[in-house]
């Protein structure tokens, strides 16, 4: 009754000013008394009469509180019952739990290295858009909420300067310090969580464990100069190995971050002023072992494609699913375009690039992966029973041997035709030709404002790019790249390099721009040191792409899109216009695993001390749940790793936790490849 | 909302209107009043109604209960989501345009207005919270605090509290005897900025000043929050956490990242007893200190401007620790009497908080320091003579002069014995020394009553006292600073034994006795020397103008089996001398005594005496409280109160100006506003050596 009699109140008063225009005022002063007298009349009356129609409007409000009412109960049950489900869970989400039942206690000093994208950013200084945001987080955690209120300005403000790769003026983003900076990069979404809570279970705390957040936008050089960061992960590293009876640490970088923890390890025993001045043998003093997850030792296709074409696999799959929304500009949202602008001023994503050019990755017609079988789900089949391994194994080579093999070293290739004609029916120095055609003709551009450095290019010679049956190498790659976006290349190029050392001693290799790359520097002097590369295998991962010329070739478009319309017969590699190789889903296993089983494995040039690397693969099963997936980020839940991790940190060798473990062809893959040591 | 709720009866409206006109015809004016009514509320046209009106309402389907609820629901909820949708649309600045349009234009903030002056980032910043300001949080926990891994303890929403108290004071206390961890749970501070910008949401405490700083181009390599677990005595946050070791490296990174430019540290609160401590121990040898070497202090640091210090204590330390409660508390229990003591929900509230408060070791470094010598004994204070008309005056500003002035003079006539912080009855806090009759509590033996057992697991000392021993502590009457600490050596011998091991409350006769060289007197500045730091200054900024407690009136409390046994005698007032609600109240910034903020910097350390022996400078900076003018500015701009200080505006400018690079000097020197220099003229400390080589006077 109550309720009806609000809902009645409204009216009332509407009612008796409208009337007020019409009639005399004394009727007003009336009305506005009565009101009261009126009240209890009303209410019989209505008692009597409201039980007329309802409005649209009373449906609706019916509608929402009787959804309201039961999405409360349902969550009210679920707080009830969440402690009993839970219950069932924790053991095996805690390897923790047992290990301690097993005595095992943290002893050495815990420093994780967050990768790409995962660390969050905070604000400390923005453009009047971003007022009241003052250090919210822009990037991760609860950042993103932003990215849908103020898009725009949400974009300006991850943007960094276009020239120097460091703040634009007048705005200061920097990385959230802090446990906080990367145990979730979403709400409910965890990166470090997991492992954190399973190191706590095993005693360890704040003195003892430490986030290394640092800004993942930047090259790795310019978080120096910026912001320190590596002489805090210096001062850190040093303090928890005082602080904790001088027990060595044992770092965990992640994807990026093990580019980055290369980088600190020759940063710190550099001299000062390019270096942290540690001298010789920090390292060896300072860590006892490195567990890169997931890493991108020489880098990692998708990167490329991202450069390019700001786009993935994912975006790619979309594109084909619902055409057109991507790409019509009618809302001007142009998602792509500011994705490309905002992260082509990113300079750390040129350090995923694929490192170690030909060599490595393959070229026009040969490639390591060759023998690669793609169909995944056979393959876990014959996983699973080990006996009639080599059986299996062989036939799955037959049937594959009947058709070419994949040519992964071409890792773009314009049009189809390209990515599997023989080398020799390609055409050959298209580049060199537009490259000569654009250098003598005036350019200027028609697009107004520049968005990205296409709109800079000719269109000509886009589209001779494009039209081209052309496939490019991991190093004619960056031909291509320093064509179409000649100032970021030349920005980033003082920051990182993807070759290979032919003379290690050469006193060049002295620069920055060598370190992350681990084909081109040496491995500090730490013989008791180890290096575990822990990585996820069994899930399609992006190798190498058909591109097209993208439909619509207007100004402040990207002119090139993967070509989602090739796909490979049943059971082939090839989708979408990707061609996928074995790998974590983000890197391939060749990226992750080449170092630690051959690049440094006993004493090499790369690795002069001989410090022990051991490989270890979790093989990813099929309908993983949550503490079993090996995909990338998820692999950090896998329990299985933090075991692997948990025993480390107590103090267990490499030999201890069980030596290599390994489920993909990593070996055979690194045999073929040729690569003096 | 009110658009879309109002769209219905606008449009009927027009057909009401025309029968409203007709009606007025037939009707006298309350009969249309309700004919009108009933057009709005049934949404109807005329000619329905007056068909209605005469039949029955054609048959519906009825309205239930269920559905009017979930329509009424619906209705709340739709309207709520507009609010927000509205209230999230709204640009960010809008609360400001309100209260400008309000209050006139609001002042810059010093951030944004010194920025203007040129200021720029120069030295790096260390800020040391406070007691209770940083933020907690579990790291291992006992079977009910599941799910609460890395969640907060304390600071933030403090939601556990509510959830499941007993639990909460259980992970929130520490071990009785050694005053570090219970078995099996382990909580720690919150590291970063994080820790104690704000203590809870929308209160806050460094947060302004952070904002400010940022202004003129701080950030986090400049910036770095000596977060430590304020529950653990100041020597233990190493011996647990490496506490001291972490801030000693961070300043030495922090000094070596900036281009060798000395830190600022600004310590609030009890913040400041632990930096001293810190200065101490940094340059002490390795097993005990932290091996820095004796220059390291001036080697690394510009200047401490201490906010809000309570570097002599404060006496509200003694009634949280001697009854678990405050000025607040006293009065909430007068207002509502019975309902924090009655046991029939067994909250047993003030217990639970004294039982978990007595383990944590710090609360025992704010216990009054210097006895007798600083805080005045059965007959004199250093603040004798002070009146509290002063503050009467600023409530009520129309009063007039001359009758403040006689007032005054009524107060020198009758002054507070504020040297007897505690004393049992308000006749006796009155009475001249002579009258009152001792009886030593010191000897008396404690009796064992026999019904403890029946206290169910809450645990104070008290019920090891029994009753005699009550008794005897209520007949010693009143209680000076020195004999304090012999009352609470008595009352809690357990906690004090814990507590002498950490902290020391005396003054020093000779400084250069070695045992001076224990970690426990280091944060006691009358029985510590400053570091040999000529280039060093020391500040001391504080609010002034809010009435301070200062001195107790206590009474037995009507015993029951398990409740505490003393408590503030709320019935005790006195206009005259400042006795409101069973607490002396002397001028301060409602926690801290000017007396303990300003004393070390008035005179203490002032030139070179034998606590400051290499003469580092000291000003006195002094914020005279102003309310905020509306509920708009929330906890204003002009706040002298010892947390809310942290957003005045006048202060946080000097700040920014030290840590860009000004001086003392340049500041304006000492800025003062209360008697603090007249009383500290009234305390007979000596301040030269022993042996006299420069005498500052």
């Amino acid at each position: 009754m109550a309720s009806n009699f609000l809902r009645l109140r409204k009216p009332y008063y509407v009612e008796s000013t409208i009337n007020c225009s019409s009639s005399s005022d004394q009727k007003l002063v009336n009305l506005s008394f009565g009101i009261d007298e009126t009240r209890n009349q009303t209410k019989k009356r209505q008692a009597k009469e409201h039980h007329g129609r309802r409005s649209c409007l009373d449906s609706c409000c019916w509608v929402t509180g009787y959804l309201c009412t039961t999405w409360w109960l349902l969550l009210f049950l679920y707080h009830c019952c969440l402690p009993f489900t839970v219950v069932h869970e924790v053991p095996e989400l805690m390897p923790a739990a047992r290990l301690k039942r097993e005595g095992l206690t943290g002893i050495h000093p815990v420093v994780l290295v967050p990768g790409i994208v995962t660390g969050g950013l905070e604000l400390w200084e923005g453009k009047p858009c971003a007022d009241g945001l003052f250090r919210k987080r822009l990037w991760g955690g609860g950042g993103f909420t932003q990215l849908l209120k103020r898009p725009l300005c949400w974009l300006e403000h991850l943007s960094l300067h276009n020239e120097t790769g460091l703040d634009p003026p007048g705005i200061r983003v920097r990385p959230v310090p802090g446990l906080f900076g990367a145990d979730y990069s979403a709400p409910g979404y965890f990166v470090w969580d997991v492992l954190v809570k399973n190191l706590a279970k095993i005693g360890y705390e704040g003195k003892n464990l430490h986030m290394a957040a640092y800004d993942w936008r930047l090259s790795f050089q310019n978080t120096e100069v910026r912001d320190r960061a590596l002489s805090r992960l210096k001062s850190k590293i040093e303090l928890m190995y005082r602080a904790n009876g001088n027990k060595k640490v044992v770092v965990v970088p992640h994807s990026m971050g093990v580019a980055y923890f290369l980088h600190f390890l020759k940063w710190v025993e550099t001299p000062p002023p390019m270096g942290g001045g540690g001298g010789l043998g920090w390292c060896a003093e300072h860590i006892k072992a490195i567990v890169n997850i997931g890493p991108s030792f020489l880098g990692v296709p998708k990167a490329v494609s991202n450069i390019l074409s700001a786009e993935g696999k994912d975006v790619a799959y979309f594109r084909a699913m619902a055409p057109g929304v991507l790409d019509s500009g009618t809302l001007g949202l142009r998602a792509l375009e500011h994705v490309m602008r905002v992260s082509r001023t990113w300079d750390s994503v040129v350090s995923l690039m694929p490192k170690g050019g030909e060599t490595i990755w393959g070229n026009m017609d040969w490639s390591p992966e060759d023998e690669h079988v793609c169909d995944f789900s056979k393959k876990r089949y014959f996983r699973l029973s080990p006996s009639d391994n080599n059986v299996n194994k062989s036939n799955a080579k037959q049937v594959f041997r009947v058709k070419d093999p994949v040519k992964y070293g071409r890792i773009i290739s314009f049009g189809k035709a390209a990515s599997v004609l023989h080398s020799s029916q390609l055409p050959t120095a298209v580049l060199k030709e537009i490259l000569h055609m654009s250098a003598s003709r005036n350019f200027t551009s028609s697009c107004g404002e520049a968005w990205t450095e296409y709109d800079e290019m000719s269109r000509e010679s886009i589209q001779k790019i494009g039209a081209a049956d052309k496939a490019y190498t991991a190093t004619t790659l960056f031909d291509l790249l320093r064509f179409v976006a000649p100032k970021m290349m030349n920005r980033t190029e003082a920051h990182f390099s993807h070759g290979i050392a032919d003379n290690l001693d050469d006193p060049k290799y002295n620069h920055y721009k060598f370190w992350s790359n681990p084909l081109e520097m040496k491995l500090p002097d730490a013989p008791n040191m180890e290096i575990y590369c822990s990585y996820g295998v069994g899930i399609p991962t992006e190798r190498s792409y058909v591109y097209k010329l993208s439909p619509s070739n207007k100004c402040k478009r990207i002119p090139y899109q993967i070509d989602t319309s090739v796909d490979g017969e049943d059971r082939s590699c090839l989708k979408s216009g990707v061609y996928f190789a074995d790998g974590d889903e983000s890197v391939p296993v060749l990226s992750a695993g080449f170092m630690c089983a051959k690049g440094w494995k006993g004493r090499t040039r790369f690795n002069p001390s001989g410090i022990n690397t051991y490989v270890r693969e979790y093989q990813s099963k099929p309908l993983t749940s949550g503490i079993k997936s090996t995909a990338h980020v998820d692999i950090m839940g896998n329990i299985a790793l933090i075991e692997d991790i948990l025993r480390v940190a107590a103090g267990a060798t490499g030999e201890e936790i069980g030596g290599n473990k390994i489920y993909s062809d990593i070996l055979r893959m690194s045999e073929r490849i040729n690569l003096r040591l | 909302m009110s658009s879309l709720r109002r769209r219905k009866p606008i449009n009927e409206s027009s057909d009401s209107k025309h029968k409203a006109e007709e009606e007025d015809e037939d009707h006298d004016d309350v009969d249309a009043d309700g004919d009108d009514d009933v057009n709005g509320k049934n949404k109807k046209t005329p000619s329905k109604i007056k068909k209605k009106r005469g039949e029955k309402p054609p048959k519906q389907p009825k309205w239930s209960c269920m559905d009017t609820c979930c329509w009424f629901i619906g209705c709340i909820c739709i309207t709520w989501w507009l609010l927000l949708f509205l209230y999230n649309a709204m640009p960010a600045s809008f609360p400001q345009y309100v209260t400008e349009a309000i209050t006139g234009p609001l002042p810059d903030p010093p951030g944004v207005k010194l920025k203007k002056e040129g200021l720029e980032a120069k030295h790096p910043v260390v800020f040391v919270p406070g007691i209770v300001t940083g933020g907690l949080e579990l790291w291992q926990g006992r079977e009910c605090a599941e799910g609460l891994f890395r969640k907060r303890l304390w600071g933030g929403t403090f939601g556990e509290v509510y959830k499941r108290p007993l639990c909460w004071v259980e992970h929130m206390s520490l071990d009785n005897e050694t005053g570090l961890d219970p078995c099996g749970i382990r909580v720690r501070p919150v590291s970063g900025l994080v820790a104690a910008d704000y203590f809870a949401p929308g209160y806050f405490v460094w947060a302004v000043l952070i904002a400010n700083l940022a202004r003129i181009g701080y950030e986090d390599k400049t910036m770095y929050m000596a977060a430590y677990d304020w529950r653990l005595s100041f020597q233990n946050t190493e011996v647990r956490d490496q506490t001291l070791s972490r801030i000693k490296s961070n300043i030495e990174l922090l000094v070596a990242t900036n281009g060798g430019r000395k830190v600022v540290v600004i310590p609030h609160s009890m913040g400041v007893l632990y930096f001293l401590h810190f200065m101490k121990w940094v340059e002490a040898p390795a097993p005990m200190g932290g091996g820095g070497g004796p220059d390291w202090c001036s080697k690394h640091i510009k200047a401490v401007v201490n906010i809000g210090g309570p570097f002599l204590g404060v006496p509200k330390a003694i009634a949280g620790l001697f009854s678990a409660e405050a000025k607040d508390i006293a009065v909430a229990r007068a207002l509502a009497p019975g309902f924090l003591d009655n046991d029939i929900f067994q909250f047993q509230t003030l217990q639970h908080v004294m039982r978990m408060s007595r383990t944590w070791d710090s609360t025992m470094s704010m216990i009054p320091r210097g006895g007798n010598t600083i805080w005045g004994g059965l007959d004199w204070s250093p603040e004798e003579g002070n009146s509290c008309a002063k503050k009467r005056e600023k409530k009520n500003e129309t009063q007039i002069a001359d009758q403040a002035g006689s007032e005054n003079a009524v107060c020198k006539a009758k002054s507070a014995n504020y040297g007897r912080i505690i004393s049992f009855g308000k006749d006796v806090a009155e009475a001249p020394s002579s009258d009152i009759e001792r009886i030593d509590f010191r000897g008396a033996i404690k009796g064992h009553s026999a019904a403890n057992t029946t206290c169910r697991d809450v645990w104070t000392e008290y019920h090891d006292m029994g009753f005699a021993g009550i008794k005897a502590v209520a007949e010693y009457k009143t209680y000076t600073a020195d004999s304090l600490v012999d009352l609470l050596h008595f009352v809690a011998p357990k906690m004090m034994a814990r507590g002498t091991a950490h902290f020391s409350y005396g003054v020093a006769d000779n400084l250069d006795d070695p045992k001076y060289k224990h970690y426990k007197y280091w944060s006691n500045p009358l029985e510590t020397r400053l570091p040999n730091a000529p280039d060093m200054e020391i500040y001391s900024l504080y609010g002034v103008g809010l009435p301070t407690e200062r001195a107790y009136v206590y009474k037995l409390s009507p015993h029951a089996e398990c409740s505490i046994p003393f408590k503030i005698d709320t019935s005790a007032d006195d206009e005259d001398t400042c006795l409101r609600d069973g607490v002396y109240s002397v001028d301060g910034d409602e926690t801290v005594p000017v007396l303990s903020a300003g004393f070390m910097c008035a005179k203490g350390w002032r030139g070179k005496t034998r606590f400051n022996p290499s003469g580092i400078r000291t000003y006195i900076r002094e914020y005279n409280h102003l309310p905020p003018a509306n509920l708009l500015e929330g906890r204003g701009t002009l706040s002298g109160a010892h947390v809310d200080i942290m957003g005045n505006f006048a202060l946080i400018e000097d700040v920014i100006r030290i840590a860009a690079g000004a001086s003392g000097e340049e500041l304006g020197g000492d800025q003062v506003y209360s008697k603090i220099f007249n009383w500290s003229e009234n305390i007979n400390l000596q301040l030269d050596e022993e042996i006299p080589v420069h005498s500052s006077s």
